[in-house]
């Protein structure tokens, strides 16, 4: 074992138990600091690791932790297997946590005013934050450094539980434990076809390690097996049931809805968790399991149709949000259906690059808009903001670039990740690929206009809110504003950076594997020539076009003519409507599964147990043998004559059963 | 391999001594009386932990054996001694009982001598049902058990105990009465009374099939499976906490015990021909019995019915062996799912007697046990209400937990078994979850609910240690589960070559 991946993985978790067990001893200061401390050596080694396969100095590396358990001739194990897709998560993932544990110092610096009074929770809430983000990151990268399913699937629990606790960190509200209670359990619906697909990896693999697995596939391309009398292909079954778990744990439809209402949680994991790395694993996932992915076709189409729908769907519900960071979260899932959809399409390195240029810029995005929540006293209301950008400048131009990468302007980095992703869709050849075309291309309108809309509304225009609130308006101090510097170079720069390499050279090479018959990318980058000339291209391609109409469209609405708005809400109400209740995900959910379940236990428990089992069998017997005692009761007269009677009945009984 | 000194003997014997001498000492010093229960408590987890640290991990055989003629005339013996499968059975018991006699440490006050007593006679007598290899002697621990059960639910208990008592004795006595005719009829077929001779004799199916079933009329009774389930809630509702952690721990493993020892290997035909029945039931306990503690009021129930499903995977892990053997497709998979099934039990003895212990350390501050009484007690209890947190999602077996170990090797065996076995066994991840977390909701979370939650203390010291030393065990398990793999694994591969010879 490297002892490098042992520090990188396991520095932040001693952080969090620091920060955690001793979090009253070591005081505030303490905690960010061990937290702090931790998360940068750990982002600095991850960022030695990725130079030195940038280099070519580092070879992928696979090897063993320590040995969980053997059973039945299955090793379970903990190992890392660092390769550089690995190298890549690891570097995204603990810059951005960085970058947020520095942010959170400022942000929850006042967070006792966030709990009632005589709170004993609230008295250490804010080394307990610190705790958890570590504890988070430490999960992260065991999730992203695994070499086997089973730790694969503890660091997808484990960020599961870290999430839950801290979309339920104000644990007081009543919506955030609302919140934290649904993203668990929606997430578990998920992990229960995840599981299944282990399960199925586990039994035809009898292995649970990527090395073995990924080695026997081919051999088991054509395998079929069956499942009530239908004949399935095992390829096919596997790669569905493990997509379902990444459908929880990256919000796809119909398994989003849990993504917009974390934003219950405090703004530091909404960017962390929820934008830029936890929700992200599902994309990984998919891209780590390539070589099976790449045997089923069927799951492909699967994958694109879900992603495509994702895409499209969620991002127009994100033009009716008023909520900032509900906005934002709409933003997130449309932009991880853009990530699945690349995976569906083969385009693995393009839905790879996306995660890593949007974790840049929609963690910007998340922090900014928290960064305005502070200036507004935590009103999080767009309809009462407007004209911040005298008041703020740092977080005005930092989000600036923050939209614009996100609707793809031409050479920032949402650009090259998106383009590639819609040009390779467009070049591909797996069935449903034409809908998710149409899906994404009409994504980048809806993008840019919700984008500008909630940018003209915040920043521009007439200032909408109180005088209270309009008197304290400042800038965030800097704890606040240096992450946001942090994060927006990447966000201008990391796509020109890294697009010819990634995406477009071998930097995946023996990594992710491409079926020849899929490579669309291998087709595009025959046409790659440059960042200069992917520009030009893209300049005058239609995303740019519908992206530009998207802003023009926002600009029109929301600066030009404002009470445009209302006409529109007014005359296509069903539409708002619809939109405004998010198809009515919720409602059905709410009715179907949080009542029907409800209901069948209570059917099951008061019909079942207590009148059936219990009513009729149990008591029921006790109360047989007393009728029967009653009964036998009579017999027992004790007068002679009874039983003389008796005896002779019996006698003659005996007689005629003997004689005849 | 024959011990220098029987631990075994020692292991059993020493707490119900230490009981017996609880017991004469009378309530003339209480506190007295509750230090040497604690010392003989330690004492006798020490021991036996001796069994651990001399166990030979290389072989099937019956370890620290005692043997001595007990009533030459029936041809019973003495006859003690353990293997992979009864072993960490029997630190569990000694484990658990440590922490039994610490939580009753102030929160008893009517006749605590009686109290520690009976739980020390409990402790001894289920160590022998662990570790008798004579049927007779088996037997007799066995039907022992009841008594001071029985006695803590009828003392200790609640308002309705005497209903939970009477359904207590009655269901458990039922069950036991079919297997006791069933061991005489294997004695006479036999002529001896040694469980290990029972294994190598050959019955006919017919045979085979009435003890099979009067077997599992025992077996199904303690574990509990569907439908001879509902003595459980009741018997938990109206026990005292020790008596709760206790029943739950430990006593409804002897049900999956008794599977192991005598079901599967006495009559491995008959367990092939009803392996759809015993897997029926264990998949309509996960299924059924999640539901059902999805809407429970009363903290005790949720957990008691949850234990019901927790064990369904229990008996789900033994009996798809058949299953798994018959599939094809499945190169291997039968020895994951017993060594499933019994870390499963283990694990199930940490969490749920911990989750007792937490609904204990609330009941005995406001007399509830009622989740609606309750609501944001981790404003005033905030280091209980981690640790409930902890537990509840050991309970909805979180990786890292020790909750999650014997539920993973089970899902992924049952797979080997039939698609669908997994698909409902896997409903606990849902399941679970929902009900372990909503109570969490409702209970630690949200706003105080009422003045008796403001006035909470958290808790003390020794709380603190029963709770804690609970966790770590969770978390051991959870994390390296290798040490308890290892140490069952050369008997269940024996029992599982064992069950594979038809006895035809």
């Amino acid at each position: 074992m490297e002892k490098i991946y042992l520090a990188i993985a396991f520095t932040p978790l001693i952080g969090a138990i620091i920060a955690g067990f001793a979090g009253a001893r070591i005081g505030r200061a303490g905690a960010h600091w061990v937290t702090s401390v931790g998360v940068g050596i750990s982002a600095l080694l991850s960022i030695y690791v990725l130079l030195g396969f940038i280099s070519g100095d580092r070879q992928t590396f696979n090897g063993t932790v320590y040995h969980w358990m053997v059973s039945d001739g299955i090793t379970f194990e903990v190992g890392f297997l660092v390769d550089t897709l690995t190298a890549l998560m690891m570097s995204v993932v603990t810059f951005v946590s960085l970058c947020v544990h520095v942010y959170t110092i400022g942000y929850m610096s006042h967070d006792e005013e966030n709990w009632p009074g005589g709170s004993l929770a609230g008295t250490n809430s804010y080394q307990r934050f610190f705790s958890y983000i570590s504890l988070f990151t430490f999960s992260m990268l065991m999730l992203v450094m695994s070499n086997n399913f089973l730790q694969l699937f503890f660091g997808w629990e484990a960020v599961g539980l870290v999430s839950y606790l801290l979309i339920g960190f104000w644990s007081v509200r009543e919506s955030a434990i609302f919140a934290n209670l649904k993203a668990f359990l929606v997430n578990r619906v998920g992990d229960f076809g995840f599981l299944l697909g282990i399960a199925a990896v586990a039994m035809y693999f009898n292995s649970i390690s990527y090395v073995d697995v990924f080695a026997k596939a081919p051999e088991l391309a054509d395998t079929q097996i069956q499942i009530c009398g239908v004949s399935l292909s095992l390829m096919s079954v596997i790669c569905i049931l493990l997509f379902i778990g990444a459908m929880g744990k990256s919000a796809q439809v119909p398994l989003h809805v849990w993504l917009p209402d974390s934003m219950e949680g405090p703004t530091p994991i909404s960017a962390l968790i929820h934008a830029a790395t936890m929700v992200t694993a599902g994309i990984f996932m998919v891209a780590r399991m390539s070589p099976l992915y790449e045997l089923s076709e069927t799951a492909l189409s699967f994958v694109l149709i879900i992603g495509a729908t994702t895409a499209f769907f969620t991002g127009l519900i994100g033009i009716v949000q008023n909520d900032i960071k509900r906005v934002v979260a709409y933003s997130t899932l449309s932009q991880l259906g853009y990530m699945t959809v690349a995976l569906g399409a083969s385009a693995y390195a393009a839905g790879i690059f996306h995660l890593m240029t949007h974790a840049f810029f929609k963690a910007l995005l998340f922090l900014a808009a928290g960064s305005v929540i502070i200036a507004m006293h935590h009103d999080q209301d767009i309809r009462n903001m407007g004209g911040l950008k005298k008041y703020m400048p740092i977080t005005y131009w930092t989000s600036l670039i923050g939209t614009l990468a996100l609707i793809g302007f031409p050479g920032m980095s949402g650009f090259f990740s998106k383009d590639s992703i819609i040009e390779a869709v467009h070049h591909s050849s797996i069935p449903g690929s034409g809908y998710a075309y149409l899906m994404v291309i009409l994504g980048v309108f809806v993008t840019a206009l919700y984008s500008f809309r909630m940018f003209f509304l915040v920043f521009h225009g007439k200032e909408r809110m109180d005088e209270h609130t309009r008197h304290h308006l400042q800038e965030s101090p800097r704890v606040v504003t240096v992450p946001l510097i942090l994060l927006a170079i990447p966000s201008v720069f990391i796509g020109a950076m890294t697009v010819g390499g990634v995406v477009f050279g071998d930097w995946f090479q023996g990594v992710i594997y491409v079926a020849p018959q899929h490579d669309v990318v291998g087709e595009l980058a025959k046409g790659y020539h440059g960042v200069l000339g992917f520009i030009m291209h893209g300049l005058f391609g239609l995303p740019t076009f519908l992206a530009a109409a998207g802003f023009g469209t926002a600009y029109y609405i929301y600066m030009k003519n404002p009470d445009i708005a209302d006409r529109i809400k007014g005359s296509a109400a069903l539409l708002h409507k619809l939109l405004d209740k998010k198809y009515f995900f919720d409602e059905l959910y709410q009715f179907l599964f949080a009542g029907g379940s409800r209901g069948l236990g209570n059917a099951l428990w008061k019909g079942g147990d207590r009148v059936l089992i219990d009513g009729m069998v149990v008591n029921g017997s006790a109360r047989m043998v007393g009728v029967l005692a009653a009964f036998i009761r009579h017999l027992q007269t004790g007068y002679l004559y009874h039983y003389a009677f008796a005896m002779i009945l019996g006698l003659l009984a005996l007689l005629a059963l003997f004689v005849i | 391999m024959s011990a220098d000194w029987p631990i075994l003997s020692f292991t059993t014997w020493l707490p119900i001594i230490g009981g017996a001498v609880l017991l004469a000492m009378g309530d003339k010093s209480n506190n007295a009386s509750r230090w040497l229960a604690l010392a003989t408590a330690i004492l006798t987890f020490l021991i036996s932990l001796g069994l651990y640290t001399g166990f030979d991990t290389s072989t099937a055989q019956m370890q620290f054996v005692e043997r001595t003629p007990w009533i030459p005339l029936f041809n019973v013996e003495y006859y003690l001694g353990v293997d992979g499968i009864s072993m960490p059975l029997i630190i569990l018991t000694t484990f658990i009982t440590i922490f039994v006699v610490i939580a009753g440490w102030e929160v008893i006050q009517y006749k605590p001598a009686m109290y520690m007593a009976a739980f020390l006679i409990m402790e001894g007598v289920m160590v022998g049902v662990f570790s008798a290899l004579d049927a007779m002697l088996f037997y007799v621990f066995w039907e022992a058990m009841l008594i001071p059960m029985f006695l803590i639910i009828g003392i200790w208990g609640g308002p309705n105990r005497v209903y939970a008592t009477i359904k207590f004795f009655l269901y458990t006595f039922f069950g036991s009465v079919f297997m006791l005719v069933a061991l005489i009829y294997m004695y006479f077929k036999s002529g001896s009374m040694e469980i290990l001779a029972f294994h190598d004799l050959k019955l006919g199916l017919a045979e085979q099939i009435l003890i099979f079933v009067a077997f599992l009329a025992a077996f199904a009774v303690k574990v509990p499976m569907w439908p001879v389930h509902t003595w459980l809630p009741d018997a938990h509702v109206e026990a005292p906490t020790g008596g709760s952690v206790i029943l739950a721990a430990i006593m409804l493993k002897i049900g999956g015990y008794g599977f192991l020892r005598f079901s599967m290997p006495i009559t491995p035909d008959a367990s092939q021909h009803l392996d759809w029945l015993i897997i029926l039931m264990s998949l309509i306990a996960v299924v059924y019995i999640g539901f059902v503690a999805l809407v429970q009021q009363d903290m005790k129930k949720l957990i008691a019915y949850s234990s019901i499903a927790h064990m369904g995977f229990v008996t789900l892990g033994f009996f798809i062996v058949f299953r798994i053997a018959a599939n094809a497709d499945a190169a291997a998979g039968g020895l994951l799912g017993l060594e499933g099934g019994m870390v499963q039990m283990v694990s199930h003895g940490f969490i749920s007697g911990a989750l007792f212990l937490c609904v204990g350390v609330l009941y005995d501050r406001v007399h509830s046990r009622q989740i609606a009484d309750y609501g944001g007690v981790i404003h005033t209890m905030p280091v209980f209400g981690a640790f409930m947190v902890f537990f509840a999602m050991s309970n909805a077996g979180l990786p890292g937990t020790s909750g999650f170990v014997g539920e993973f090797m089970v899902i992924l065996a049952s797979f080997r078994a039939d698609f669908w076995f997994a698909f409902l066994a896997a409903t606990t991840l849902i399941l679970g979850a929902a009900y372990s977390l909503w109570m969490v909701k409702r209970v630690v979370f949200g706003e105080v609910g009422n003045d008796k939650v403001r006035a909470l203390q958290d808790i003390n010291t020794r709380e603190f240690v029963v709770l804690g030393s609970l966790a770590i065990a969770v978390l051991v398990l959870g994390l390296w589960p290798a040490p308890l793999v290892e140490v069952m694994d050369a008997s269940l591969v024996k029992l599982l070559e064992h069950v594979a010879v038809s006895k035809l």
